[in-house]
């Protein structure tokens, strides 16, 4: 190939089509809907993360975007194991602490990625519709290279999964029939399967070898990997409101503003 | 039931051209290229389309239809309104011969690239033995049909020109994948992956598969496993350092 610039010979050689895209379709909508989620989780995030509403001792709910607490200013029953590493001298709001590490997973993730590269980048915002920008390198160079972290932040989603797993139990042993205790639930539940489904997953129970009747455990593991990867991005919109829906209801519940009997 | 449908055609020579608009009668259950060769017969005789096997199993086909990469003989006119005008335009990541046919050597350009399979040097054909297992993944991959509209929808190279030395495109990156996946290839592909074909280019958005017309999953299946391979390579050190203490070769 010869051809290197966009105004090269070659270039014009293609199709002369002025406009952007000839579908007639609603490409927009997909790109517009998940602009909207993902903001929506963003904007969330940001005022969860400061709002100091996030445990409420009676049944034992503790916020999911709170989750381990490991301040010395969390409360007492909302340290994660009655542990409090981090000393006094850390002020700030405990949930900036940990919410790197699922957030982490969720950036890097690839079906995140898809759409965010989509929705937010437009690139491309839909396919076969051309993309604004003049240039492109994708993940070839920094910063998007560091995406190739993806797999370290899932080992720490496998943690923060299980603990978010761990409070729902605390909260079923002390409140078995709060309808706090069953959202938590549902919600380590879904989150649990996101993580599972991930790509990075299936690539290490036996995704990375060659000879697959030669680890027969792994493989089977694989093939169940397998199927919930293909519900990756059900799985990923799904987990994502529950755990707002989740972390919102514990936080009303602290406040005083849900109060009604089994809340 | 049949009825007159409203066409626009890409006609031109060179990437110079325009759209053409015609009126042409539709049947029942025929497709868009059973309409194309209709303007051959009747009205656009030196009308340049190529084709074959009229069944989505030869390739031939590729063009843009209302925008979208289709095989113009799987896209049935039913799923059209009959008072919609229809869009017929050549892929538009490579350049056009004549009307909607263009010229795809990009392609095989791209795969000559490719070392071919290379199975150990202690082992000669005939004495391969492996499981249904071990090869099922990559004989997902053999469903291509060379199409190549999901080298034409990618946007690394529809959009960017400049990006074609340096980009395989998702055919070529899912025969790299079939390859390194086979239990007999021993070929380093994985740092050429990375490195000569473009694997790095790709942002995963999925309009490979979304073409696909054989429903190849090739971004989950093929690009993304053989991105967690040059991880695996490349950028991990725990797997670096695993692989130095265990002596294993990769």
């Amino acid at each position: 190939m010869t051809q290197t610039t966009p105004e090269s010979p070659v270039r014009r050689q293609r199709a002369q089509i002025k406009v952007r895209t000839l579908r007639t379709d609603n490409w927009w909508l997909a790109p517009l809907l998940t602009f909207l989620g993902l903001s929506s989780f963003l904007v969330y995030g940001v005022w969860a993360i400061f709002d100091g509403s996030y445990y409420y001792a009676p049944s034992e709910y503790i916020a999911p975007f709170s989750s381990p607490c490991l301040a010395t200013s969390c409360p007492e029953g909302a340290r994660f194991l009655g542990l409090a590493p981090f000393g006094d001298w850390y002020t700030l709001p405990p949930g900036l602490l940990i919410l790197g590490l699922p957030g982490g997973f969720r950036l890097t993730c690839y079906y995140y990625r898809k759409s965010y590269y989509r929705s937010f980048w437009l690139s491309p915002p839909a396919c076969a519709v051309q993309e604004p920008h003049g240039k492109y390198s994708g993940e070839t160079r920094f910063p998007l290279i560091i995406q190739n972290i993806h797999r370290y932040f899932f080992y720490a989603a496998i943690a923060i999964g299980l603990i978010l797993a761990y409070d729902a139990v605390l909260a079923l042993i002390h409140t078995p029939t709060g309808l706090g205790t069953w959202i938590l639930i549902l919600n380590a539940v879904l989150i649990n399967l996101y993580t599972l489904s991930c790509h990075s997953c299936r690539h290490i129970t036996a995704g990375r070898l060659n000879h697959f009747s030669r680890h027969p455990v792994r493989y089977k593991a694989w093939t169940f990997v397998s199927k919930l990867n293909a519900k990756h991005q059900p799985l990923a919109w799904a987990s994502m409101f529950s755990v707002m829906g989740a972390d919102f209801y514990v936080r009303l519940v602290a406040k005083g503003i849900v109060n009604f009997p089994f809340a | 039931m049949s009825y007159k449908a409203k066409f626009k055609v890409w006609r031109g020579e060179g990437g110079e051209g325009k759209l053409e608009d015609f009126t042409v009668e539709v049947n029942e259950g025929e497709v868009v290229l059973d309409i194309i060769h209709r303007l051959q017969a009747t009205q656009a005789p030196d009308l340049a389309v190529r084709w074959n096997c009229k069944a989505g199993k030869c390739g031939s086909c590729s063009m843009e239809i209302n925008g979208k990469p289709r095989l113009g003989c799987m896209t049935r006119m039913s799923t059209f309104e009959e008072d919609e005008t229809i869009t017929v335009t050549p892929m538009r990541t490579f350049p056009v011969i004549k009307d909607l046919v263009t010229d795809v050597s990009f392609n095989y350009q791209k795969a000559r690239e490719i070392p071919s399979f290379t199975p150990p040097a202690d082992v000669r054909p005939g004495e391969y033995r492996m499981k249904q297992v071990d090869v099922e993944r990559s004989q997902e991959f053999r469903k291509c049909i060379e199409c190549f509209m999901c080298n034409n929808v990618c946007h690394v190279i529809r959009d960017h020109e400049e990006n074609k030395p340096a980009f395989a495109g998702p055919r070529f990156l899912m025969r790299i994948a079939e390859l390194d996946m086979h239990p007999y290839d021993v070929a380093e592909r994985k740092d050429s992956a990375q490195e000569q074909h473009g694997l790095g280019y790709c942002n995963i958005t999925k309009c490979c598969t979304e073409v696909c017309p054989e429903h190849i999953k090739i971004t989950d299946n093929a690009l993304i496993p053989m991105k967690e391979r040059v991880v695996d390579r490349k950028y991990d050190p725990l797997v670096w350092l695993g692989n130095k203490i265990f002596r294993r070769k990769s």
